[in-house]
């Protein structure tokens, strides 16, 4: 028997999703999905190399958060960043070329697979040490505010979100900057994709306090547990803590229980966790959970899902063929970008 | 301007940059309300409010990474380390945020940040507040390195940085910050990369930096009133080094003194010995000199403090040692 945290219950009836967003948060995370079984696929067959850190099993979590922003919000990741970048809009076709180190990646092929970046998509980061993208999402929220107030800039109402794993919630940056976010107010979600393991380090091992979305209360900061297995459960929260943070109320700690359904990364045999945990997660996989809401409460047909995942399937197989065809960085362009003149 | 103390060079640089900017801000720790622990900020914030001059808890890789963010997106901060030293806490966000991140993330965010605040050797601080981080940082790409020595450099200097669209590593000296010049009424602002030339002279060059340049000026008084014609060079810029200011001297000179507080191991003095054989050897009539700080850790008591870093008498030893005797 697997001793599991109980999820938070979160009664369906409270949802409320169109179906218009209903099929923008579905589509999301199936390629989400999608993206990175085609990664997976791609680093076996020796396509892309490094440390590939896969997302499957936490869509919910990524779709919940940034399917709840606007597109000129910021986000900012960690090493599992594929799924977050394409959320806030990198097209999949850049973020692979990125994995294969093609030119034409994200980062122009100087980054990888941990270190996504798009400004033109506000996404901050990839970044690869643990919770070091935290004080980064600060300064980014903190930016938003100076705008709005040292600057008199009225249209300056963005909203940060903060992704980072359990094994984050043990750093001083985590503290650092929940003291400091709280202290001024700073328009920021910090969301916790709780998956139980920093690799092979469980929870429970490395905390004193299980329970993260409790340490927000120190801070007089509001805290919420979420199931990150259920999307319109992350969403609902995350819309609260959205309102809040662009309404100048300040910031926001949400853990959501998640899992992911792979290894640490690709190079992980993957040999902590037992077959009954896996088991257990894996019955809840958020997709499955989210398709047969869409299809119970009428709000689209089981052919529209499956018309997505041929759709989706279309942009994977166009985003490999893209990435395969790209130039190489250009060796004469060794040291560009290093210098912002660069 | 009247004569100017060098953290008053440094305050109005950072005072007219603001006026001139209005994404020019500055954070640390008691900077705001305290006026920065050598007062390099005293009363901006009643100027500027409590936003632009932000206090900050004492949590120095956090705000330092906040900074690196807030450039991200467009603004411009200031980091004031109350000492750099403290700023070891930050290496991370120092090194792979701001020095790194710019190319990593293959150009797409640029990083105009400062980082600036008292460092080197003092008057009995301890090791912990006697550091010099330059040896440290000075493998990190992306970074830009500047060391100011007199008011007029330190002002002209601060505000060339500020309007740099890099991350700069701007490093004042502890016991600087009281040196008095009279400054030029009109604004000026100094190229970061360029190395200025303190003394002309043609027996040896020697290339120092920060409050070593004071050390070396003094020990060039006794040397010419002894008959050499040393020429000094500041070097002002620690990464990338001037290595046409470097390279001129050298080919007039063929003899090179270094002069620094780093220590010995790894310093700055370490990389320009390396550069100098590199790409001036043939220019070369002696082995380059270095007289740099020990290798321990600086020593609370005074005269083990002292026999830590360089003396000026060291100086004129070293130059009556590799220039020959003119009869």
């Amino acid at each position: 028997m697997v001793q599991e945290r109980t999820l938070p219950e979160f009664p369906t009836a409270l949802a409320s999703i169109t179906r218009e967003e209903g099929l923008v948060v579905y589509e999301d995370m199936i390629l989400g999905r999608f993206f990175e079984d085609k990664c997976a696929e791609m680093y076996y067959r020796g396509k892309m190399f490094g440390f590939v850190h896969l997302y499957n099993g936490q869509e919910a979590v990524s779709s919940g958060v940034i399917k709840a922003m606007r597109s000129d919000d910021y986000v900012c990741s960690t090493y599992r960043d594929h799924v977050h970048a394409l959320s806030a809009g990198v097209p999949a076709r850049n973020v692979m070329a990125e994995l294969f180190g093609k030119a034409t990646g994200c980062s122009k092929g100087r980054g990888g697979s941990m270190h996504l970046f798009s400004a033109e998509h506000n996404l901050l980061g990839g970044f690869a040490f643990v919770a070091e993208g935290i004080p980064v999402a600060t300064g980014a929220a903190f930016q938003t505010k100076y705008r709005r107030e040292a600057l008199g800039d009225e249209t300056a109402d963005q909203v940060t979100a903060c992704f980072f794993g359990d094994g984050a919630a043990n750093n001083g940056q985590f503290f650092e900057c929940l003291n400091m976010a709280a202290l001024w107010k700073l328009p920021i979600l910090f969301v916790v994709e709780n998956n139980k393991w920093a690799i092979g380090m469980a929870h429970e091992r490395a905390t004193s306090q299980p329970e993260i979305y409790k340490k927000a209360s120190v801070f007089g900061m509001p805290g919420f547990e979420v199931d990150g297995m259920d999307v319109l459960a992350v969403r609902s929260i995350a819309q609260e803590a959205v309102a809040r943070a662009r309404a100048g109320e300040g910031p926001t700690l949400i853990e959501a229980l998640t899992y992911r359904f792979r290894g640490h990364s690709l190079a992980d045999p993957d040999e902590m966790r037992s077959k009954a945990e896996k088991e257990v997660w894996f019955s809840r996989d958020p997709i499955k959970k989210f398709a047969a809401y869409l299809t119970e409460q009428n709000l689209v047909q089981h052919d529209e899902l499956l018309d997505i995942e041929r759709r989706i399937q279309s942009v994977i197989d166009d985003a490999v063929q893209f990435a395969q065809s790209s130039a190489e960085p250009d060796p004469s362009e060794l040291y560009r970008y290093i210098f912002a003149e660069d | 301007m009247a004569e100017t103390l060098l953290f008053n060079a440094l305050r109005a640089a950072i005072d007219e940059e603001m006026a001139r900017d209005p994404s020019v801000f500055v954070l640390g720790e008691d900077v705001g309300h305290y006026g920065g622990s050598y007062k390099v900020t005293k009363d901006l914030y009643t100027k500027y409010g409590e936003l632009r001059v932000l206090d900050t808890p004492i949590a120095e890789n956090s705000f330092t990474g906040l900074a690196v963010g807030a450039a991200m997106t467009g603004l411009r901060p200031i980091i004031e380390g109350m000492n750099m030293g403290f700023l070891l806490l930050a290496f991370n966000q120092i090194a792979n945020n701001a020095g790194m991140l710019r190319y990593t993330s293959g150009g797409n965010y640029k990083i105009p940040l400062v980082i600036r605040g008292p460092g080197g050797v003092g008057r009995q601080l301890g090791a912990e507040h006697s550091q010099r981080l330059e040896a440290y940082f000075q493998g990190v790409p992306g970074l830009k390195m500047v060391a100011c020595s007199t008011p007029y450099n330190a002002k002209g200097l601060l505000k060339a940085a500020i309007r740099d669209d890099n991350p700069v590593i701007f490093f004042e000296h502890v016991l600087l910050y009281n040196l008095k010049e009279t400054l030029p009424d009109d604004e000026y602002v100094l190229p970061l990369d360029k190395a200025e030339t303190v003394r002309k002279g043609k027996d040896v060059t020697i290339l120092t930096y920060s409050r070593m340049r004071h050390h070396v000026t003094n020990a060039a008084k006794t040397l010419v009133q002894e008959g050499y014609d040393p020429e000094i060079i500041d070097l002002i810029s620690l990464k990338p080094l001037d290595f046409d200011t470097i390279g001129e001297s050298i080919r007039k000179t063929h003899r090179v003194i270094i002069v620094e507080e780093c220590m010995k191991t790894g310093g700055i003095g370490a990389e320009l010995v390396a550069s100098i054989n590199d790409r001036f050897f043939d220019e070369l009539d002696a082995p380059v000199i270095r007289l740099a700080s020990q290798d321990i850790p600086t020593p609370y008591n005074g005269t083990l403090e002292s026999l830590t870093i360089v003396q000026p008498a060291q100086i004129v030893e070293a130059v009556q040692n590799i220039v020959p005797l003119r009869v």
